[in-house]
């Protein structure tokens, strides 16, 4: 195994969730996705952190300190979506359009 | 490239991960959308092990498989979804947007497998263990810990306030 494998996968997942991101109407849908390209940037630094030039262990703590970051962004997202839900009714992200000029 | 086991984990565990992802664009109900995503974290947690990564693993499973889609699923039953089963339609905005990630993907593919950086025949591989973590985390990188322990506290109190429901005056 070579590190190139580890980082087309992550490029392509990474890919499928800006996809997502970008198409997906549902708001909830665009925060799995965002989740989605934060694991492919893991893939990228676990890899690094073995097969790179300069191995090192630092990859798997940045990865973690990755980990921790995408988690709290979870909580805010859905609870920004919770109370937006409560504010418009609706989930869609077209609809959110209350801050255009 | 010589077929060993550690090639034949990496393709099961890419083809699961990369099908979970593509389940997840096409599927119509969010629940099952959910689902799809929980299985592509799955096997990112198993392209950790192959990696000489376990701990970080655990954690994957631990955090993403079960706290963030339980999270995102409590986010999803808590919200209406009234036309999810309409199949949505093929629009131009999508098709732009299936080129330009398309073009990005072949690109960064293409970066990727033609620089010499990268490809020089079979890289020394390092042997880590979890020991290793601990005394990087909590040596080298301690101030970034403690700080990260703040980022933490201040999202649970911001998600709390931000999702709490406002008093009527």
């Amino acid at each position: 195994m070579n590190i190139t494998s580890y980082l087309a996968l992550a490029a392509i997942l990474f890919s499928i969730g800006l996809y997502g991101v970008i198409t997906k109407r549902n708001a909830v849908m665009v925060l799995f996705s965002i989740e989605l390209m934060l694991n492919a940037v893991n893939i990228n630094l676990v890899a690094f952190a073995k097969y790179g030039i300069f191995p090192s262990i630092s990859g798997q703590v940045f990865s973690l300190f990755s980990i921790a970051i995408a988690a709290a962004e979870a909580a805010v997202g859905i609870a920004i979506l919770i109370a937006l839900y409560r504010n418009k009714g609706t989930v869609e992200a077209d609809k959110y359009n209350s801050m255009k000029g | 490239m010589n077929i060993n086991g550690e090639f034949i984990a990496f393709f099961i565990f890419s083809v699961l991960a990369i099908g979970g992802a593509v389940f997840m664009i096409n599927l119509t109900r969010v629940m099952h959308m959910a689902l799809a995503l929980a299985f592509t974290f799955f096997s990112i947690a198993g392209l950790y092990v192959l990696l000489d990564a376990p701990f970080l693993a655990v954690i994957q499973i631990l955090i993403y498989t079960g706290a963030v889609s339980i999270l995102m699923i409590f986010g999803i039953m808590l919200t209406k979804h009234k036309d999810e089963d309409k199949v949505a339609p093929f629009t131009v905005h999508k098709l732009l947007s299936l080129l330009g990630v398309g073009g990005f993907l072949a690109i960064v593919i293409w970066i990727i497998y033609r620089n010499p950086f990268f490809s020089t025949g079979e890289p020394q591989a390092a042997a880590f263990k979890v020991t290793d973590l601990g005394k990087a985390m909590f040596k080298t990188y301690m101030i970034p810990f403690e700080v990260t322990s703040i980022l933490l506290l201040v999202a649970l109190i911001g998600a709390i306030v931000l999702a709490k429901r406002e008093e009527k005056k």
